[in-house]
């Protein structure tokens, strides 16, 4: 059973939506295994200023790709990097013993997306 | 908040009548129906009754009802019995690739034993083909085991057509009938079986008791070791009230067989309309017409399922779902899996699985939030952007 936190987070998720020019972009996941997240990331001056998702999947999915965006706006990459799934697992009050694999998968999308941010910037 | 169950398959409530029929049986005539005194005979005569009773709604007789602790049980009951019984005539079995776990699992376990086990696939309806069926019926096969309708897509599958093919040849035809008793006709003469699993709390009864129709002539080896309770083939002091609920579960079915099931039939195909003209990218799962009067099952394009499931709960709407996400051990369901409906719908699917007491009203509203909460998670889904 999903903890309350993760379904008050999972029916009004934040962040949802795309950053139009983002800095960076990062896609983990396919239909055929029924989870995809994209996060969008926009940095200024090493900060994570903003940071937005789509995610086709779970109650899970959506709620731990929500969390992860709060997490990490406002933070610096380098700490935004070091986001843990047992960091987001927490902030949502735990997640049922089947799905902690999902809480991987979103701060591990945010690293895909910073990775992408520094490549295209030679960081 | 009105809620509003919409997952009958899952289970039912306890109809009140039933509910009345069962409560004497637990403190006032609490005898062991074994018993040889006053108290033991109270307890025997209920037993007989219901055996009698749930014969009836079957086309069975009596003897032919053993009392079970439901459906798995049942399944377990007859697959293994007869498949021990039989096994020096022969060790191949054949089941379907869509069955209940029950049955499934079951089958697995003989195969560790050394049987050999046929699974027949089904078409995009979920139709079992049964030409392979006939290819596969060689000597050595003991049993046949197909389900009557399925658990998930409700499709109906052709038992009586499956006896006639078999006939003469001595194999023994079980049918898994946990989700169609109490909405289609099972007489088991017309399905031509010679076992039959029912379960008592998918049709208003209580849990834990459920039958195992045997054909007289049938001989199997029983499970448990005890007294001679159900002929010896299911030995435990017998379960009085839950039987006696049970089998007032069953004839009240029996009795509203046909109203309920047009009942059912009217709400199913307009929540299935309702639903195609509202949503877009909308995919019926299972045979349009070959279905249980109270199933809709349905895949929503850019969705998951559980998603879906967990916004309709929110808002006190109970269904059910095929659909798991991708954290390894929950792929979507073998049923699914085995119509294949697509790679964009196969996480996708919701189970509606309507009641006798749902109204159109309730399908209205069921359908309504559904379409809202599909939208939501459309505008949250990567791909929603292209429909």
């Amino acid at each position: 059973m999903y903890s309350k936190k993760l379904l008050e987070e999972f029916t009004n998720p934040k962040n949802v939506g795309i950053i139009e020019n983002a800095d960076g972009v990062g896609q983990l996941g396919n239909p055929a295994d029924g989870d995809v997240i994209t996060i969008y990331i926009k940095v200024k001056n090493g900060i994570l200023e903003d940071v937005k998702f789509k995610a086709f999947g779970c109650a899970a999915a959506i709620a731990t790709s929500s969390m992860v965006t709060q997490m990490a706006k406002g933070r610096t990459i380098e700490e935004a990097m070091h986001i843990t799934k047992e960091d987001v697992a927490e902030a949502l009050g735990g997640l049922p013993p089947g799905k902690m694999d999902c809480s991987n998968f979103a701060p591990d999308t945010l690293r895909v997306a910073i990775e992408d941010y520094q490549k295209k910037n030679k960081v | 908040m009105k809620r509003i169950y919409m997952d009958h398959s899952a289970t039912t409530h306890v109809d009140p009548k039933v509910l009345e029929a069962m409560l004497p049986y637990f403190a006032e005539k609490f005898g062991n129906a074994s018993s040889l005194h006053s108290y033991g005979q109270e307890a025997s005569e209920a037993l007989s009754l219901s055996r009698e009773q749930v014969a009836q709604t079957l086309g069975a007789q009596p003897t032919e009802i053993i009392f079970t602790s439901g459906g798995t049980e049942s399944d377990n009951m007859a697959i293994k019995g007869a498949a021990y019984m039989c096994s020096s005539k022969g060790r191949h079995i054949i089941t379907s690739v869509i069955e209940h776990p029950a049955v499934l699992r079951t089958c697995e376990q003989l195969e560790k034993e050394g049987f050999e086990v046929t699974y027949v696939p089904v078409d995009r309806d979920g139709i079992v083909d049964l030409q392979f069926l006939e290819d596969s019926i060689k000597e050595e096969t003991i049993l046949i085991s197909i389900m009557h309708a399925n658990n998930e897509i409700g499709t109906i599958q052709p038992i009586t057509e499956i006896s006639k093919l078999i006939e003469g040849k001595g194999i023994i035809l079980h049918t898994d009938a946990v989700q169609s008793v109490g909405k289609i006709p099972t007489d088991v003469n017309e399905l031509g079986v010679d076992m039959l699993s029912i379960s008592s709390h998918k049709i208003y009864g209580p849990k834990g008791v459920g039958a195992l129709y045997m054909r007289d002539g049938i001989n199997i080896l029983p499970l448990l070791q005890g007294g001679g309770h159900e002929r010896g083939l299911r030995p435990g002091t017998e379960n009085i009230p839950g039987i006696v609920g049970f089998a007032k579960a069953m004839s009240i079915a029996h009795e509203n067989l046909e109203h309920d099931s047009r009942h059912m039939e009217h709400l199913r195909d307009s929540m299935i309309k309702k639903i195609c003209g509202k949503i877009p990218h909308a995919k019926l799962n299972g045979h349009e017409k070959k279905r249980l009067p109270n199933n809709v099952n349905m895949s929503f394009k850019y969705v998951e399922g559980e998603s879906l499931l967990m916004l309709l709960d929110m808002k006190g709407v109970a269904v059910s779902t095929g659909s798991a996400c991708s954290s390894k051990s929950q792929k979507a369901s073998h049923v699914l899996s085995a119509i294949d409906p697509g790679v964009d719908y196969i996480h996708g699917s919701l189970r509606f699985t309507l009641g006798k007491e749902n109204t159109m009203e309730e399908v209205d509203i069921v359908v309504d939030l559904l379409e809202e909460a599909v939208i939501k998670l459309r505008q949250m889904s990567p791909f929603g952007e292209d429909i």
